[in-house]
This record gives C-alpha cells, structure tokens and sequence, in this order.
C-alpha cells in the first residue's frame, strides 16, 4: 500500500524526471533499426515512467488516473496494430507479416516498406507493453483491492 | 585448467542454474522459490548471449555508416560482427520470464489471502488438518 | 486466400483473445459469442488445411515470406492437420459448454475467462502447427501461462496452490526445452525443424547434440506428466474449474505427446533415438510404472473427478508405450490413441463438468439413481467407459489393439501384460461407478434425494437433465467415440499411414 509522503523532494523529482524517461523511450523505440532497442525495451521504460510517479505519490491516486479501462484499451490498441499490420499484408496479398506487400499503399518500394512495417509493428509492442508493465505494477502493489479508486 | 579457463562462460551458467535450482526445491518461503525461478531463467538467458560471441575482436552487431548514415560501400564480413540472433530470441525469453514472474506474484497474493502465510510447510500443515475436519 | 488458412487458424484467436477483453468491459454476454465465433473459424480452417494437404501433400506456409532457415516456417502435414482438427474441435465443444458454468461459478471475470481461453487455444493450436523449434518454446510458454491463469481463476479452495505448483514445475520443463534448442543452435547454426533432421545426422557422435537431446526429452516429458515428472497434475488438474479442465486435460498432454513425437523422429532420425540410444526401453518402462501408477492411485478416489485425472496420467503411459516400442504399428497405436483419447477424456470431462453445474455432487458414492436424474449424460458416460475399457465397436478398443499388436511385434511382453491389466483396471474404476448410478434399488418411501412420492408407495426421481449447451457437446462426443471406432481402419489408411515419418 503505497500512502502518500508529502516529501518535496521526491516528488518534484519524480515529475521533472518523467518527461525525459518518456522521451527516452520513444528514442530508443526508434533507433531499434540501427542500434539496442526496439519495442520491449521502449516500452519497459515508458511503464517505468509511469511506475515512478506512482511510487514517488500515491497508489490510490494513481489508479484513479490510470484507470484499469484505459489500461485494457490500450493493450489491446497496442496488439491490434501488431496483428492489424499482419493482417493487411495477409489481405493485400502475401503472407501474414510479409511487408513488402505494404508497397501497394506507401509510396516507397518493397524493400523500404519492409522496414516500416516493422516500426510500425514496434509501435504497437511499446504500447501494449507500456500498458502492460503499468497495469501489472498496479494490480500488484495493491493486491487486488482499493476497488474504491475504480468508481 | 585450462578446461575451466576456456569455458569459464559454461561454469558460470552451470552455477547460477544450480543456485536456482536449489533454491526452487530447498526453499521453504514461496517467495524465495519464485526468485530462484527467476534466477534459473536469468542463468539460460546468459548461456545463449555467451555463445553468440566470435573469437577474434569481433565488434557488436551495429553497422556504422558515415557521416549522413548512408552504408558504407564493400561488403561487410560476417566474422566482424558477433552473432545477433541469440540476443533476438533471449528478447523473447526475457518476455516469457516477465510474464510469468507477474503470474507466480499475483497467485502468492492470493495464497496469502487464503492462508495467511506464505511458508510451504505451514501451508501444507493447513492443507492436511483441513482435511481431517 | 485459399493459401493463408494455415495462418488464420492461430491469428483469429490472437485477435479474438484480445477483442474479446475489450468488448466484454461493456457487454459481457459477448464475449461467449466471440469466443465461439473464433474457435469455429479456427476449426473451420483447420478442415480445409487439412484437406488441403491430403490433397496437393505437405504445405509450407512462409511467414513474412522469408525462406527457411532465415525465417519462420509453418508446416503442415499429415500429423499436424491430424493434430490441428482434435485441437480446434475439442475446443470448439469445451467453449460451447462452458457457458453455463462460467455463468454459475464467477460471472464478473468471464471477460477475462473468455480471452485467456483463447489465448490458451492459440498456443496449442501454434505449437502444433510450426515448423520451427524456437517457435514451439513460444507458443508453449502462451499456452502454459494462459493455463496457470486459468487454473488459479475459480473459487475452488487450494487451486491457487496447485497453480503455483504448475508454475515451477512447467518453468522448470520449458526452460529444459530451451537448453536443449540452444545445445542444437550451439552446433548446427539453424532452428529450423527440417533443417535440423538435414544438418543433424553427421553429428550423431558429439557429445553436445547428445546433452541436447537429453535436455529437451525431459522438458517434453514434464510438461506431458510422464511418471516420476506428473507430480503437478493431479492437484492442477483436479482443482480446476470444470470449464477449464474439459479444455486443458484432454490436449495439454497430447500436445506435448505430438512434440515428443516430433523431436524423436523428424528432427532426429528414428535410427538415433532408438538404437544408438536406450530412450525405447527407458520410455518404455516409464510407461509402465506410470499406467500401474496411475491405475492404483485412481482406484483410492472417491471423487470422480479425481480418479479421472490419474486415469489421464495412466492415458499418457499409453501413448508413450506406443511411441517406445518402435516399430510402424506402435506408432500408428499411439497417434490414433491420441485422438480417441483426447475424445474419451473430453467427453468424461464434460460430464463431470454438467453432473457438478447440475447436483454439486463429484463423490461416487452419491451417485444413486443418476440414471434417472440425467439419463443422456449417464448413456453418454457408459459409452466412454466401454471404450476406456476397450470393448468394440468403441474408438478405444482399436487402439489398445494396435498397440498390443505393437508391443507384441517388438517382443516387449511386459508391455502387452501391463496394457491388459490396465484394461481390467480400468473396467473395475468404471463399473464401479455404473453400479452406483443403474444398479441401486428404487428408495422406499421417506428416502432424501429429490423424491416425488406417488400415491401408490414406489417413490419416483424426477429427471433433471443437464443444460441443452452441455448436453449436446456431450452427446457429439459420445457418437464421435461410437462412430470412429468401426472408421479407423479407414482413418490409420488414409490419414495415420503417411503421418508417421520415414524411416520405419
């Protein structure tokens, strides 16, 4: 049961830090074509960012805000776009996940397009992983009860 | 000694897999059992890392183009680079341990909810006199 | 399109797992519908696969259009068109039914129910369908996870302990399975399935491609609950909802079964797993201790769901005997008892699940008069217990006798001596619950169960069958068993005969 401190400190940390985790993550998920990265990773830390202002105030605040409704949209967003890009290069014409038949509606060619269907297929493992990590953390931390915070 | 010089990657794996394993069996607090799941599964993640590496001053597995990120021309060499596919599956392996570490954690929330403790033999202590009754 | 029915069958689930969640945050009478929804396109195109296959032979399905070994591959044979349609139909039946329970036991959580069911059904039917070894890990991990779940949903006291148990055991055997994958990659580069079997036979001598061999047999025999490593299924299985375990009982361990089968002669050719190493004799006596295990510790229950569960353990020995004695007639003996026993132990399975949503009553000593009470259900029990026992025109006769036949071939006669006791034992389990619920005499008047006393003294049990979407899986299940019995022969020649690998 994670109680509010009301200590300046951490709590002003924790909110200026937050931003720059968020956009870390968004980096890293970006730069997983060239270098360690990729949609796990980006997405740990962006539930990470999350997790810390949760910790640095309070739990029942924090399921007030990040409610259970908008952590199940959002995992199931985040594997439809996954499955959602498979399933449109199923319908365009080659197998499930080929990308290359994404050429047909982006205007670059095959080969380029394999590489964006995998960034988009990135994105939506950062978000249902954000989604995810929040959602474990906060079922977790307060065992299933405080079902006031989710009137 | 030269044996376990060589294939030092090999001894550490073997230790750290024991140490989980012993502490799956041996341990009494179902906590303890679930961390030595934890680290069995961490000790297989770095037998499969361990191997990808290439004897020889190979380099990570990142291509390093010139100034504005156009490849460099000439053919690469696969023996530069270390072997990236076992980082790929060990991506996935970490997932799975992820997930059923959030699954071990939130059955102990629910076996303390219903025995008050989380030590085995009290547990199987309640199991047996609730039997009897 | 017609090309991409081997996709579908694992994505629609994926995708329905997921859809389901969402919508049932709204409406919750939904998620039943799209459940069954996905499982019946799932069997559907599981159908066509398979006629597919037996059509034009193997299909090679290439995921993202990457050639094997660079990509993944799912392959279809013989042996996995087999496996996909037991898969999809059993679940399609197990959905079906479980409406009525889930409704009864914990209403609010059927969102969640629904969507970790399919989720379940999207592992097994994935692990059964790929070609690659990595691939299998995956997907036996989705499955195991979604079951560890659903054993532990419920209200049943200890389930979250027999759950736990699961965890560590079923960890335990995956990561065995993922040593033994990494041992093969170590020294051949590929994880490719057909690959593997081309890159493997040189290398029969090193010591490493023997560790790795040993590794992911173990892993595979633990998540089968073969003796001494079934220790997790007795509590596991038994504590489960009855929604649950008409699903997971009859497939987890015939999946598991299918791996085995795979490992031992597709990826390595059968010359290695039988004569340069002992793996026949040892499974074989494995299989023994494990169907006398079984059979002794299921007469001591009192309880029926239990006592069907270390049936199951025994079922398992069956399959292994078949898979030991190696020869061509074992073999067909332990696929075509795969299929009949994912049949029987669904169809018990569901009965226990409708004769407990419908009296509450599990303990076989209480079972009077249930043929009043539930008379399609009790038909429905006898038959499957004619063909545990082994009695034709049952599916259950024809497969002991090839496997009989088998073992006799291969000279193994403490295998034929087990198989026959086994069958006494069984008969004696089952008969003594026929007993308790034809052969009591009618109560006198004054008697406790649900009486309507007439008025000429002979008291009279009204009937008070089992729900229509319980009723009717059972009584597929129970023509099924009836009707593939005499259609074997014509299953092991058109169907059995090219699944099993070259070689023998």
């Amino acid at each position: 049961m994670i109680r509010r401190h009301e200590d300046i400190i951490i709590e002003s940390l924790a909110r200026f830090l937050t931003p720059f985790i968020q956009a870390f993550a968004l980096y890293v998920l970006f730069l997983g074509h060239y270098s360690p990265g990729g949609g796990f990773q980006g997405g740990v830390l962006m539930g990470a960012s999350f997790i810390l202002l949760v910790i640095a105030y309070d739990i029942i605040e924090g399921k007030r805000r990040i409610t259970e409704k908008f952590n199940i949209v959002l995992n199931a967003t985040g594997v439809m776009v996954f499955s959602g890009t498979g399933l449109l290069c199923l319908i365009l014409g080659g197998e499930f996940l080929d990308y290359s038949q994404l050429a047909a509606i982006l205007p670059v060619g095959p080969e380029e397009a394999r590489g964006l269907g995998i960034l988009a297929v990135e994105i939506g493992v950062e978000i249902t992983v954000a989604a995810i990590m929040v959602s474990i953390f906060l079922d977790l931390a307060s065992a299933g009860e405080h079902e006031e915070a989710l009137k | 000694m030269d044996f376990i010089i060589a294939k030092y990657n090999y001894w550490i794996y073997i230790i750290l897999m024991m140490i989980g394993f012993y502490a799956m069996i041996v341990k009494n607090n179902l906590a303890k059992k679930v961390v030595g799941m934890n680290i069995f599964q961490t000790a297989l993640i770095l037998l499969f890392i361990s191997t990808g590496v290439k004897t020889g001053g190979a380099t990570v597995p990142i291509v390093i183009g010139d100034a504005h990120g156009h490849a460099i021309p000439g053919t690469l060499h696969a023996i530069d680079y270390i072997n990236p596919l076992p980082h790929v599956l060990m991506l996935t392996a970490i997932v799975v341990m992820v997930a059923t570490f959030g699954v071990a954690l939130a059955l102990l929330i629910m076996i303390f909810k219903r025995y008050k403790t989380i030590e085995e033999d009290e547990i199987l202590e309640i199991r047996r006199k609730e039997a009897f009754t | 399109m017609s090309t991409q029915y081997p996709a579908l069958i694992v994505i629609v689930p994926l995708m329905s797992a997921l859809i389901c969640f969402v919508v049932g945050w709204w409406n919750r009478n939904f998620c039943y519908k799209i459940a069954v929804a996905a499982i019946a396109v799932s069997f559907y195109s599981s159908v066509v696969t398979m006629k597919d296959v037996m059509a034009n032979g193997v299909i090679h399905y290439w995921v993202g259009s990457w050639e094997p070994p660079w990509g993944i591959e799912y392959v279809v044979d013989y042996l996995n068109g087999y496996m996909l349609i037991i898969i999809t139909f059993i679940s399609l039946l197990a959905v079906i039914a479980s409406k009525k329970s889930v409704e009864k036991d914990f209403p609010e959580k059927a969102p969640a129910f629904y969507s970790i069911f399919l989720l379940l059904v999207t592992g097994l039917v994935g692990i059964t369908i790929t070609g690659d070894v990595f691939n299998v890990y995956v997907f036996l991990e989705i499955a195991s996870i979604a079951a560890y779940a659903l054993i532990a949903i419920g209200k049943r006291d200890h389930a979250p302990m027999a759950s736990f148990n699961y965890v560590i055991y079923g960890t335990v055997g995956a990561c065995f399975y993922l040593i033994g994958v990494g041992y093969l990659y170590m020294v051949t580069g590929s994880l490719n399935m057909a690959d593997l079997a081309k890159l493997l036979p040189d290398l029969y001598n090193s010591k490493v491609v023997l560790v790795g061999f040993a590794f992911l047999l173990v892993g595979v025999c633990i998540k089968m609950a073969l003796f001494p490593l079934h220790m997790w299924l007795p509590d596991a299985y038994s504590l489960a909802p009855d929604s649950v375990s008409s699903l997971i009982a009859p497939l987890m361990t015939k999946v598991s079964a299918y791996v085995m089968i795979r490992i031992m002669f597709t990826i390595f050719q059968p010359v290695f797993s039988f004569e340069m190493l002992p793996v026949g004799s040892i499974c074989g006596w494995l299989a023994v201790i494990a169907i006398f295990v079984g059979g002794i510790r299921a007469l001591a229950q009192k309880d029926l769901k239990n006592m069907l569960v270390y049936i199951l353990v025994a079922e398992v020995g069956y399959i292994v005997i078949g898979i030991s004695v190696g020869n061509r007639i074992g073999l067909t003996g332990a696929i075509l008892h795969i299929m009949n026993d994912a049949a029987m132990m669904a169809c018990l399975f569901l009965i226990v699940g409708a004769i407990a949503y419908k009296t509450g009553i599990t303990d076989i000593t209480q079972f009077r008069h249930m043929n009043q009470k539930m008379p399609f259900t009790m038909a429905a029990f006898t038959i499957t217990a004619l063909s545990m026992v082994g009695l034709p025109p049952a599916c259950g006769f024809f497969s002991k006798w090839y496997l009989v036949l088998g073992a006799i071939n291969a000279n193994q006669w403490v295998l034929v001596v087990t198989l026959l006791i086994s069958s006494l034992i069984n008969a004696i389990l089952f008969f003594r619950v026929i007993e308790y619920a034809y052969f009591y005499p009618h109560p006198e008047h004054g008697a406790e169960e649900h009486v309507h006393a007439t008025s000429h003294g002979h008291a009279e049990i009204v009937m008070n069958e089992a729900p229509l979407s319980m009723l009717i899986p059972i009584l597929i299940m129970a023509t099924l068993i009836l009707v593939l019995g005499p259609f074997s022969g014509k299953i092991i020649s058109s169907i059995i005969q090219f699944a099993i690998p070259a070689g023998f």
